[in-house]
């Protein structure tokens, strides 16, 4: 048995016919295509999965494709606006907060929502916060760095 | 995951209804236990519904006397809420703890209420506060809610709809968590009410219960120092690789100390 | 050269060329890709440590919806297929070769630890995948199993493989005994230590993931996998596993999600797909869960070590000695036996002039998931051990622990330096990082601090650890005569385009380590070409020549020395070309940075025209070859040793038993740095792991049931960001004399300085030496406690 959902994923509005077990991470990497968006565990730990969901950032591993109906989906391949990197992924790339890169979209997700909730964070504040999201390669030190970075250039 | 029928009623009626007429249904409100659990393969519901979709369940109001918070209430409204911060700063910050700021963005009160997992932050409050827990057919006093682990007072059917917190004149809630998964390994939440001192212990034991004998040296002294000589008894806690039962018993001590620092701000 | 270039050469923090793609979603790790016809294979996985496989039922899960077929290790033996293989054999105090048990890609009798292959299905989708492995019955015969070496190697101990008796892999033996013994004998004072050195999952954030491919038509099958090196999977799988042409056979590692160790391996998995996909000519893909992460990917460390440390009365060491016994889990993994013996004990005279050292290991097998390389291989193993000695025998004496390493270390004027483990250490200047790390972390001020702490209820402790590092395993003559069965040199081919954009082709492989980067800058540098112009090539066999792959902190030190090497020759034949353009002799001919000259003349080619007239060679030497191209092959002569000293500075909540890291320094001399961005990158990843073993991380094995306790994020603790502070880095240089950029490696010397430093704080907090890794709060606290109890009795 199938389900019709539709959503708006960056921007444009999107309709299929999926299983009702589909997670929205499911919807996204093998219904539409967008692989940006990663699968790093199986108990909502990892972060690697995070997407924008109505503007605040969801682990889209442990939200059902059905629970989405009708909602606004931000994925990293939407943050880019006319090839023009957002402040946050231009931070990462500056400050070297990526090296595998596999951790890195759910990173940035969670780092936008972090900053849109607290547009001047502390170091403290930005280790707590991202708390829900593991990377194994940078020590977290360049993340930081970058998030703070990326949070003034959001600040404008 | 094994398959199932999803569902997205907007009555509470359509809920209880669907959950009738399922073989085997579960409630989904935000989904962050229940997602994990079946995606493991540990549970294999014929029908999910959805509970998001009832407009009465969400939302939050404060009265002179009590702080409201609907069942499908995020955990992220509730620790952003300024009214919950000026009425019960200890609630806004216990909600502006659980898991991580994702699953603050899924997460409701009525699912971690509803599900009682042991190292859940909000049965603490609840029983901590003396809180209602409203369902679509009673309310229940907390301290008949939480029956056992992972057990609560909810008939078959039965929807959490609201929580009614009574403004205490003080309260703090400190846990200590699980290094690993972060969820409680130890937590107390320690509130100056109407009806009293309540002390509710979390994540030490197979479910929240209240510390009398630290409510009633806090009665009488309502200073950290009060629960110095209080000794918590190892049988009967919770023992993993992350704490042996003698380390949780230790832990419920220092951080309902903790909890009354808190409390006197 | 134009500016551009001068400021995208070696030593220059240049930002990534690869983030790009990463920053936009645009990746291609392996679970990204999906072949036509794609099928999807599921594991069914033992839930028991030790078994026999009485018999297994597939009917009802053949039947289910979408299945194609069911395979179990009775099918795989059918098909004559080999069993994986270990690369290095190592030899025993007798000189026989280790005990290598066969290793099947499914059970086929027995299984030996809790998620190992009892069947695979192969289905249109993975749901269906694993709702048919959910249906299969197996009768299994439960026996007890053993998972700690200390009780495997009991008389009367279970038996992991019949052809193992006492589950020995091997005796081994390394130094001078007589020599060391006899140091003992003089020794004024000699210090103890009873060490565990934990089990871990690497957990690189990518799972592994393949997909196996055949074509008929052209008899070739592809393999897409998680590999740090697909050239050695192709080898292992041809000429060992299956027994095809190396030519018919591609495997392509593209983006992959980090590795430390755990994608070096052949592992079961992969090689099902290949199998499968062979057979059913059609695309098999599997990718792990993270629960299949846990229980399958090869685990780290696992050693159990007594070592004792002689000194003279002035804290002069004489002396070292070391018994460990080394966990080598279920079966041997590709290069397990390599790293608890030559990566191991070759590195225990740390940065001191010890003059006599003895290991012996013994290497064990349990029920438990194979263990092999993780970040670090062996020495981090070495420095925990000789590490903990000195900062322990300091303590005892009375000495300060950065004094008494001051008075043992290797002085700067002693390289190359021949130590009695067999290393002749390249070049260093040990004082100096000490010196250095000594100030950033305000050594001289500690005890304030400790005072200041005490008057908060806190315990404060201070630890240091001066590392030693061995990368660049070489050369390959050295390597094979000690039972490597690989070289261990490194390929680079450099094309020019007519236009003059350039391909470099690498056998390293960059699964984090910014290759695209570092490498670019070095051929910028070399050839005068702007980076946007260079595009580096890796992880396809069927792209690059014959390499060997990343791991070791190896990449740059000898592939980066092969691309200069490619580089050099490429120089040497645009002289040719340039002198013919210029009208000249190629003796008058000079280069510098991408521009060919005529000494004591105006006259200039730039290297973008060289390449053009090699492809459109109108003009050109009657007697040369047209195009611009070169490969390499570099074999080091040996291996490089980066060195540093890292402090750790902590703070312990006694009411809790939480250690908070308050301080981090790090002093490291990697030799020359060609992107000190990228390097300082590696130190932090290195540094999260390194405090991840000795804080939070532990792989747990219930010691009766042998089931795995920590199969998941929940239970097995990841550092994350609140964990960890902010580093301060500083770093010397004392170049390295033998390879072409003078450089030594930087990967994973984090890992291995980290644990030690951070034990030796924590133990310098809590004043006792009794305490293993992880550091956890519960144990911690359990020592404070022990300690209130004994104060409390005296």
């Amino acid at each position: 048995m199938t389900i019709s959902v539709t959503m708006t994923v960056n921007g444009q509005s999107v309709t299929r016919e999926v299983e009702p077990r589909t997670l929205l991470v499911q919807f996204l990497r093998e219904h539409l295509g967008l692989t940006g968006t990663h699968i790093g565990c199986d108990t909502s730990q990892c972060g690697a999965c995070v997407v924008h969901v109505d503007g605040r950032s969801v682990k889209s591993c442990t939200i059902l494709a059905a629970q989405a109906q009708g909602a606004n989906v931000t994925t990293i391949e939407g943050l880019a606006a006319n090839g023009q990197l957002h402040p946050m992924q231009e931070a990462f790339r500056e400050h070297h907060a990526l090296q595998c890169g596999f951790c890195t979209p759910g990173m940035i997700m969670s780092a936008i929502d972090l900053v849109q909730r607290n547009p001047n964070p502390s170091e403290e504040t930005v280790r707590h916060e991202l708390e829900g999201n593991l990377c194994r390669c940078t020590g977290y030190h360049n993340i930081v760095k970058a998030v703070m970075a990326g949070a003034q250039a959001m600040r404008g | 995951m094994y398959a199932f029928n999803y569902h997205r009623p907007s009555s509470l009626d359509d809920a209880a209804k669907l959950l009738s007429s399922a073989s085997d249904g579960k409630f989904l409100a935000g989904g962050q236990t229940l997602l994990p659990t079946l995606k493991q393969r540990l549970a294999s519901p014929s029908d999910v519904i959805d509970l998001t979709g009832i407009p009465q369940l969400s939302g939050i109001t404060v009265s002179g006397s009590a702080v409201t918070i609907g069942a499908t209430t995020r955990h992220a409204a509730v620790a952003a809420s300024a009214e919950v911060k000026k009425a019960i700063p200890a609630l806004a910050k216990l909600a502006s703890g659980i898991g991580d700021p994702q699953v603050r963005n899924m997460g409701t009160l009525g699912g971690s209420i509803a599900n009682n997992d042991p190292a859940a932050d909000y049965p603490a409050a609840v029983l901590g506060l003396c809180a209602t827990v409203h369902t679509n057919k009673r309310t229940i006093a907390a301290d008949d809610f939480f029956t056992g682990m992972f057990e609560t007072a909810l008939e078959e059917g039965e929807i959490v709809t609201k929580v009614e917190f009574p403004i205490p004149k003080r309260a703090g809630y400190v846990k200590f968590p699980n290094p690993a998964s972060r969820y409680v390994m130890v937590g107390a939440f320690v509130a100056e009410t109407a009806d009293g001192i309540r002390v509710a212990i979390n994540g030490a034991g197979p479910c929240v219960f209240r510390h009398t004998e630290m409510e009633a040296a806090l009665a009488k002294n309502f200073s950290p120092d009060a629960l110095k000589g209080i000794r918590t008894d190892p049988a009967g806690m919770n023992n993993d690789i992350h704490a042996s039962a003698e380390y949780r018993a230790h832990l419920v001590g220092v951080m309902a100390r903790r909890a009354v620092e808190a409390a006197l701000g | 050269m134009t500016n551009q270039a001068a400021n995208q050469g070696i030593g220059q923090a240049v930002r990534r060329k690869e983030d790009f793609r990463f920053l936009t979603g645009q990746g291609h790790y392996t679970d990204d890709i999906n072949r036509p016809g794609q099928l999807y294979a599921a594991f069914l996985r033992s839930p028991h440590a030790f078994a026999k496989i009485k018999s297994i039922d597939t009917t009802a899960a053949s039947k289910k919806p979408g299945v194609v077929a069911i395979y179990t290790g009775k099918d795989v033996a059918a098909d004559k297929v080999g069993g994986l293989i270990c690369g290095w054999t190592v030899k025993d105090k007798k000189g026989e070769p280790h005990k290598a048990p066969r290793h099947d890609i499914i059970a086929v009798e027995y299984v030996r630890h809790v998620g190992d292959q009892v069947a695979v299905v192969i289905a249109d989708t993975v749901a269906h995948a694993k709702d048919a492995v959910e249906a299969i019955q197996v009768d299994y015969e439960v026996l007890k199993p053993v998972v700690d070496v200390r009780e495997a190697v009991k008389p009367g101990a279970p038996q992991v493989h019949p052809d193992v008796p006492g589950n020995l892999c091997y005796d081994w033996e390394f130094g001078d005994k007589a020599a060391t013994e006899k140091a003992f004998a003089s020794a004024a004072h000699i210090t103890k230590l009873e060490l565990v050195n934990n089990r871990l999952s690497p957990n690189p954030m990518e799972p592994r993931s393949a997909i196996g491919e055949y074509d008929p038509g052209t008899d070739t099958t592809t393999v897409y996998t998680t590999s740090q090196n697909p050239h050695v999977l192709r080898l292992i799988l041809c000429a060992f596993v299956f027994g095809l042409p190396e030519h018919k056979v591609r495997v392509i590692a593209p983006d992959v999600g980090g590795g430390f160790g755990s994608k070096i391996f052949n592992y079961p998995e992969e090689t099902v797909c290949v199998w499968a996909a062979r057979k059913l000519k059609k695309p098999i893909k599997w990718t792990s869960d993270r629960t299949e992460a846990f229980l399958t990917d090869a685990h780290g460390r696992d050693h159990v070590t007594h070592a004792e440390l002689a000194l003279d009365k002035d804290g002069k060491f004489l002396g070292l000695r070391v018994d460990t016994m080394a966990n080598m889990g279920a079966y041997l993994s590709t290069f397990a036996s390599a790293v608890p013996t030559y990566l191991y004990a070759l590195l225990l005279a740390g940065q001191y002039t010890t003059p006599a050292i003895y290991a012996e290991v013994k290497a064990i097998f349990t029920n438990t998931t194979p263990v092999d390389a993780y970040r670090g291989a062996g020495r981090p193993e070495a420095t925990y051990v000789v590490e903990r000695l000195v900062e322990a025998a300091a303590r005892e004496m009375n000495i300060d622990p950065a004094e008494i390493r001051r008075r043992n270390f290797i002085p700067p004027t002693a390289f190359p330096y021949q130590t009695p483990v067999a290393c002749v250490y390249d070049s260093g200047n040990y004082a100096k990082a000490l010196d250095e790390a000594c100030r950033l972390a305000d050594y001289a001020n500690f005890p304030k601090r400790k005072a200041e702490a005490a008057r908060k209820g806190k315990l404060r402790g201070i630890g240091l650890c001066a590392y030693i590092e061995a990368c660049g395993l070489a050369p390959s003559s050295v390597v094979g005569s000690l039972g490597a069965g690989v070289g261990l040199w490194e390929s680079a081919q450099i094309r020019f385009n007519a236009t003059g954009t350039v391909f470099v082709y690498t056998g390293a492989h960059s699964h984090g380590q910014g290759h695209e980067t570092t490498f670019a800058q070095i051929v910028s540098d070399k050839l005068g070409v702007p980076l946007e112009n260079i595009e580096v090539v890796h992880g396809d066999t069927a792209q690059v020549p014959m390499g060997m792959g990343t791991y070791g902190s190896r990449s740059l030190a000898v592939g980066g020395s092969a691309i200069v090497r490619a580089a050099d020759k490429i120089i040497e034949k645009g002289k040719k070309i340039a002198a013919h353009l210029m009208e000249a002799s190629v003796d008058d001919v000079t280069y510098d940075k991408g521009v060919f000259s005529i000494k004591g003349t105006d006259k200039q080619v730039p290297m973008a025209q060289v390449a053009f007239t090699a492809y459109v060679p109108h003009n050109y030497p009657p007697d040369l070859e047209p195009g611009l191209e070169a490969s390499a092959f570099y074999d080091p002569s040996n291996f490089t040793f980066p060195a540093g000293v890292h402090i750790a500075e902590v703070e312990i909540d006694s009411d809790t038993g939480v250690t908070t890291i308050v301080n981090w320094v790090a002093v490291d001399d990697f030799g020359k740095v060609i992107n000190p961005m990228i390097v300082e990158g590696q130190v932090h990843g290195g540094i999260a792991q390194g405090i991840g073993q000795a804080l939070l991380e532990g792989v747990v094995y219930d010691q009766e049931s042998g089931q795995l306790l920590t199969a998941s994020f929940l239970d097995y603790c990841m550092p994350r960001a609140d964990n960890l502070p902010s580093y301060k880095i500083g770093m010397i240089e004392t170049p390295c004399p033998h390879n072409p950029l003078g450089v030594k490696g930087c990967g994973e010397a984090g890992a291995i300085a980290a644990p030690a430093a951070l034990m030796n704080a924590i133990t310098d907090a809590l004043g006792t030496e009794k305490i293993d890794m992880p550091a956890t709060p519960l144990k911690v606290w359990q020592v404070i406690q022990s300690h209130n109890f004994a104060a409390a009795a005296e």
